[in-house]
């Protein structure tokens, strides 16, 4: 699987899910608890715009100077005894993860969450090469042993899935022999995990924020899944997207705030990881060799230009947790492992238009995403933007919509042509009408009526009444 | 107060009722309304599904048609938000960029001209019943009119609001993506239509033209017997 996670068509795929009323009642009520939780941890904090704007100017100017800090991160890693690689592509960075495995004759391979390596597709690489890697955040690892099902969501990937279906997978892939109660499945998880951890040749973690005064790698987990992948095995690899960066420990305090949050209304996740190199002389546990991979697999062609501001993104999820979009087609109607809002964006820009171009239609434009960003991404006007991008540059609208608009464009900038057209809906709309409403409308109308009834036009329009009333009350 | 009206294509074609309403409270406030004939539509169909240079045609129109207005009121949180977006849409353009700006500074949507700039919240309305008030995206987070429609309702003698359960969520119209994605669409105004039959309002009130006729539309075509009003039918009641 890589970033892509299907090939059927986007109407298909979201009547398919959009009969999945399991899927959509969790997402519902995921979203009503997220959006609630996220609100009350902003309320406490206080100032929540002033801190949205100072995420913001904290991710505009990491962008701006994004050359400087990633050559920061990476001399200060090495200083430290840590290796670089830039991987310009998805292929380069899943070779070098490669290489590294080849060298160390690693077998097992233990993963924390991480979307980036969604992205490039690393695990299907990695099993390829005959590794057992497996996957330790608990939905991660769910979804792992369900045969590979893509993620839905990009914090709480499994959430498409009931406890039912968990013990199901439990019981036919781990000989789960218990109920579905969630402390049972969760306790079982972690007692597979726990031998796991142990037996690891080499642990793969993601990278919430890297820190270039340092040359750390910031982590943030609920379930301390991370600590043990980047404690245990000896040889050590974080993989992150080349915009998840910020100057010093100051700002990354600010951005962990807005993240954690966002996400799932915590001041705090339960733990907070910097891992900076490999163990040194005085140390006694963490990998004697530390490998950080920085991909860039499209970004650095989405840096300056008109989409820039999506790459603030800090992966916190709520413009998907309030999208009412994603609340009825869930988030595998986007064939992407990045749904909702930022997905919409994000992924046409990553992955081009030929597979993605009707995601920026699947907005009405609500701008709910953009108001929940806590670092401020103008989410719907990106999504705007695209739709421009796909009509007027890339020229892929259908020849019948663009004729109706040259013609709302011819139309609505003549008065005689907007009177007339105005004036004759009436009639023309007459055969179509019975109580003053259409209920099966030709043309354009047809898609409404199928759903919703549609008003007659007004016998007379509203400025003929306003003549009239203006010859009343003597003024005209 | 002399006030330019800006109906919307909206009102002007399916909805004149909403615009004789909002003549008629304006003028009981106390303002002059002007209708400026050469007004067309404000652009958004063929912006918001990216033809931007066929939406510039009708936005010069607009601007030009109420350039020299004192102040603009329209019956639309989206209409005036589009009104008001125009400067972004002429952010290149030396010519029609001022005068969008212009344009911008004087648009009022018709809640908040009435609380904010004429300072009245009692219009002496009277409405008898239950209802309840879906608030309208752009109007609410990008126009940020948010109290003004509340604080007019409040004060409607005989009415009895209800609060709208997930009322921030979008009814699904969108515009085109009404149509374009018409099977999310529907989805979407579904579960608003259910979430208004839970409040048992007999009054469906909102302070959008195109959102009201989505749910409008299939709430009637569900058989629902709520009755679906603008604000400024209900402030023009009495």
């Amino acid at each position: 699987m890589a970033m892509k996670i299907g090939n059927e068509k986007f109407k298909d795929n979201v009547n398919k899910q959009m009969e999945d009323t399991f899927m959509r009642g969790a997402v519902a009520g995921a979203q009503e608890r997220l959006r609630t939780r996220r609100l009350d941890a902003a309320e406490e904090l206080g100032n929540w715009e002033e801190w949205r704007s100072h995420g913001e100017e904290i991710r505009q100017h990491t962008l701006d100077h994004l050359d400087y800090y990633l050559q920061e991160l990476s001399e200060n890693l090495q200083k430290r005894g840590g290796h670089v690689f830039f991987a310009a592509t998805a292929e380069d960075a899943n070779d070098y993860v490669k290489s590294i495995v080849k060298e160390k004759r690693a077998k097992k391979i233990l993963k924390a969450k991480s979307m980036v390596t969604e992205e490039i597709g690393l695990n299907d690489v990695l099993e390829q090469e005959g590794c057992d890697v497996i996957e330790t955040d608990l939905g991660e690892y769910i979804l792992q042993l369900d045969d590979h099902d893509p993620p839905s969501h990009i914090v709480t990937p499994a959430l498409h899935k009931n406890k039912e279906q968990i013990k199901e997978v439990f019981t036919e892939k781990l000989d789960y022999k218990l109920t579905s109660k969630p402390e049972e499945l969760a306790l079982h998880a972690r007692e597979k995990l726990r031998q796991e951890f142990l037996q690891a040749d080499i642990g793969i973690t993601g990278c919430n924020f890297a820190i270039a005064e340092s040359g750390s790698v910031g982590l943030v987990t609920n379930e301390g899944n991370a600590g043990m992948v980047s404690d245990l095995p000896d040889t050590q690899i974080c993989v992150m997207g080349m915009e998840r960066i910020v100057p010093t420990f100051e700002e990354f305090e600010v951005l962990v705030g807005l993240l954690t949050r966002s996400a799932v209304g915590q001041k705090l996740t339960s733990y907070i990881t910097a891992l900076t190199g490999p163990r040194t002389a005085e140390e006694v546990d963490g990998p004697s060799e530390f490998h950080l991979v920085i991909v860039d697999n499209g970004r650095s062609g989405i840096l300056g230009t008109e989409f820039q501001s999506v790459l603030q993104c800090i992966r916190c999820a709520a413009c998907i947790n309030v999208c009412p979009v994603y609340r009825h087609i869930g988030g595998h109607s986007y064939n992407s492992i990045y749904p909702g809002p930022i997905g919409a964006v994000l992924t046409p820009l990553l992955g081009g238009y030929d597979d993605f171009k009707e995601l920026p239609y699947a907005s009405t434009l609500c701008a709910a995403c953009t108001d929940a960003c806590p670092v401020k991404i103008p989410l719907h006007q990106l999504l705007h933007r695209h739709r421009q991008v796909i009509v007027e540059r890339e020229g892929r609208a259908p020849i019948s919509e663009k004729m109706a608009m040259k013609a709302f464009g011819i139309g609505a900038s003549s008065n005689p042509l907007y009177a007339a057209g105005s004036k004759m809906a009436s009639s023309v709309m007459k055969p179509f009408t019975k109580d003053e409403t259409i209920s099966k409308g030709p043309g354009p109308l047809k898609a409404w009526t199928e759903i919703r009834d549609f008003p007659a036009p007004n016998k007379e329009r509203f400025r003929d009444w306003f003549k009239q009333h203006e010859k009343e009350s003597g003024k005209a | 107060m002399r006030v330019t009206l800006f109906a919307t294509c909206i009102v002007d074609m399916f909805q004149s009722d909403v615009g004789i309403a909002t003549v008629e409270v304006l003028e009981r406030l106390g303002c002059e309304i002007v209708f400026p004939t050469g007004q067309v539509c404000c652009g958004q169909p063929a912006y918001n599904s990216g033809y931007v240079e066929d939406a510039k045609k009708a936005m010069k129109k607009m601007i030009a048609t109420f350039e020299d207005a004192e102040v603009i009121v329209t019956p639309s949180g989206s209409c005036a938000t589009m009104f008001k977006d125009y400067q972004h849409v002429f952010r290149d353009d030396p010519e029609w960029r001022p005068r969008a700006e212009k344009l911008a500074d004087k648009t009022y949507e018709l809640t908040e001209f009435i609380v904010d700039v004429l300072n009245i919240e009692d219009v002496g309305a009277k409405l008898e019943g239950i209802a309840t008030y879906h608030p309208s995206c752009h109007m609410t987070r990008l126009l940020g009119v948010k109290d003004a429609p509340m604080k007019l309702l409040s004060h409607v003698e005989g009415l009895e609001m209800k609060s709208l359960p997930n009322a921030q969520n979008c009814c699904g119209f969108g515009g085109t993506f009404s149509v374009k994605m018409g099977n999310i669409s529907e989805q979407m105004v579904d579960e608003k239509v259910d979430s208004v039959t839970e409040t048992k309002a007999s009054y469906l009130i909102g302070a959008d033209g195109g959102c009201l006729m989505n749910i409008g539309g299939r709430m009637q075509r569900r058989g629902k017997p709520v009755k679906v009003m603008h604000i400024a039918e209900v402030l023009n009641s009495r």
